[in-house]
């Protein structure tokens, strides 16, 4: 069985250590904020300008004055801080930030990202994904292993071997959790990937089938 | 009475709009926008406005306004996904746009507001958005040098102002607002309450009033864009 979008950002917030500073992107990195472990203290940024985002407020306590990067209402808690974007783009510029979880539409080997544009297409603009995988310290994708064409119901693997659409950042991508496993990528060196983890019921041969990018498979894969 | 206030959207912009000028728009999303201001452009009429805001508002709310009545001819912006309007005229190639990383465009003006001509950064390197920019290493990392970001006019959004100008946000509602007060050759604030000096605490100041020249006080729907809720247990 592949994982739902929900074990795929449980599997994601592993990832969390206590006191880091984190960025969740819009959609399945969102839902790692409902998998931090217990007892862990860990602070969402949003890079609107709020360090400790808190839930959705109850009905009728909604404030238009405060809401997340995906313009949704939110709350504050009792460590939240506020400020400018530019201050907000120097904590994730600066390197401040420890973890950024993000979506994507495709990866390469060597960690490039590809998730702002399609041309001709969509044109919605990279907001803050180009300044964070910049700059934050770890980045995570998030992601469906392949996309569904949408004429032919095709499987197009976005774990490429390079990217077709235009990069979000080059050599970006730490680690890479799919719905039907978890590679690392060491995107400083020789730019090949490693799988290091299979969703329950994956086979190697099927992610094989799936995956355009070539990558090694960890030991303590072949132990299991 | 200070010279700075003004009784309303209109007058605070009387003989400051021509066609073809540039404006900063504070804002991200619907959050912290110059409604009342935003209104006076369209009432105004005035066009081939080049727009610097983080976003182009929404369908009917916000800039979308000004894109509905064709008053913006390029948006330097880093996010529009909000606006079918936009993305219908800049695919017809009615409405020109520049992306920019949303770090960097506030730093952009950021930079424009201190007199800071060019910076360097990592956001964008190996993008489009680094062609043709001027790359320099920098202890073993490249990095593309970006421009400053000016306006002739810049319209911002505050929860709190007093008559000399001093400008208080509101949680997330400050976003692009200081820097952009800080970057337009004139800059025109609305509050939600404006104030006589002395009311705020100096040391509470977001926004000196150096940099504001022209305050109102407006009424503010402050829509909401995303509206979700958790239910009480």
């Amino acid at each position: 069985m592949a994982w739902t979008r929900d074990e795929m950002a449980a599997r994601a917030a592993k990832e969390l250590r206590d006191g880091f500073y984190v960025n969740l992107g819009i959609g399945i990195p969102t839902l790692v904020a409902n998998y931090i472990p217990a007892g862990m203290h860990v602070t969402l940024q949003s890079e609107n300008g709020m360090l400790g985002m808190g839930p959705f407020p109850f009905e009728g306590e909604e404030d238009a004055d405060l809401i997340n990067a995906g313009k949704q209402t939110i709350t504050e808690l009792p460590y939240s801080s506020y400020f400018s974007s530019a201050d907000s783009f120097a904590m994730i510029r600066g390197g401040h930030i420890d973890l950024s979880v993000l979506g994507a539409m495709q990866v390469a080997a060597n960690g490039d990202l590809a998730n702002w544009m399609i041309p001709g297409k969509m044109v919605k603009g990279m907001g803050g994904a180009m300044d964070l995988v910049a700059g934050v310290k770890k980045v995570v994708v998030v992601m469906e292993h392949c996309a569904v064409d949408k004429k032919t119901g095709a499987l197009e693997p976005k774990l490429l071997k390079e990217c077709n659409l235009p990069l979000t950042g080059t050599r970006v991508v730490d680690l890479v959790v799919t719905d039907l496993g978890v590679f690392s990528i060491d995107k400083h060196g020789h730019g090949k990937p490693t799988l290091i983890e299979l969703a329950p019921g994956v086979t190697l041969e099927e992610i094989k089938s799936k995956t355009e990018a070539e990558f090694d498979v960890a030991e303590s894969l072949f132990a299991a | 009475m200070s010279k700075k206030v003004y009784p309303d959207a209109v007058a605070a912009l009387a003989g400051v709009l021509r066609d073809d000028m540039t404006i900063m728009a504070g804002g991200f999303g619907l959050c912290g926008i110059p409604e009342n201001l935003i209104a006076a452009i369209k009432l105004s009429g005035v066009k081939g406005l080049t727009v610097i805001s983080n976003n182009a508002g929404v369908d009917g709310f916000g800039l979308g306004q000004l894109l509905e009545t064709k008053q913006i001819a390029k948006m330097v912006s880093s996010y529009v996904g909000e606006n079918k309007l936009f993305a219908q005229q800049y695919l017809s190639g009615e409405l020109a746009l520049e992306f920019n990383p949303q770090g960097t465009l506030a730093e952009r003006i950021r930079a424009g507001g201190a007199g800071i001509p060019a910076f360097f950064t990592k956001t964008g390197v190996g993008t489009l958005v680094a062609e043709g920019k001027e790359l320099r290493q920098f202890d073993g990392e490249t990095y593309v040098m970006e421009s400053w970001l000016r306006a002739d006019l810049a319209i911002v959004k505050a929860w709190k102002g007093d008559t000399e100008g001093n400008l208080i946000y509101r949680k997330t509602a400050r976003n692009f607002n200081p820097m952009m007060a800080m970057a337009g050759k004139i800059t025109v604030a609305e509050v939600e309450q404006l104030v006589n000096v002395g009311t705020i605490d100096p040391d509470h100041v977001h926004t000196p009033g150096i940099f504001v020249q022209r305050i109102i006080e407006g009424s503010h729907e402050k829509r909401i864009e995303q509206r979700t809720t958790r239910k009480r247990d």
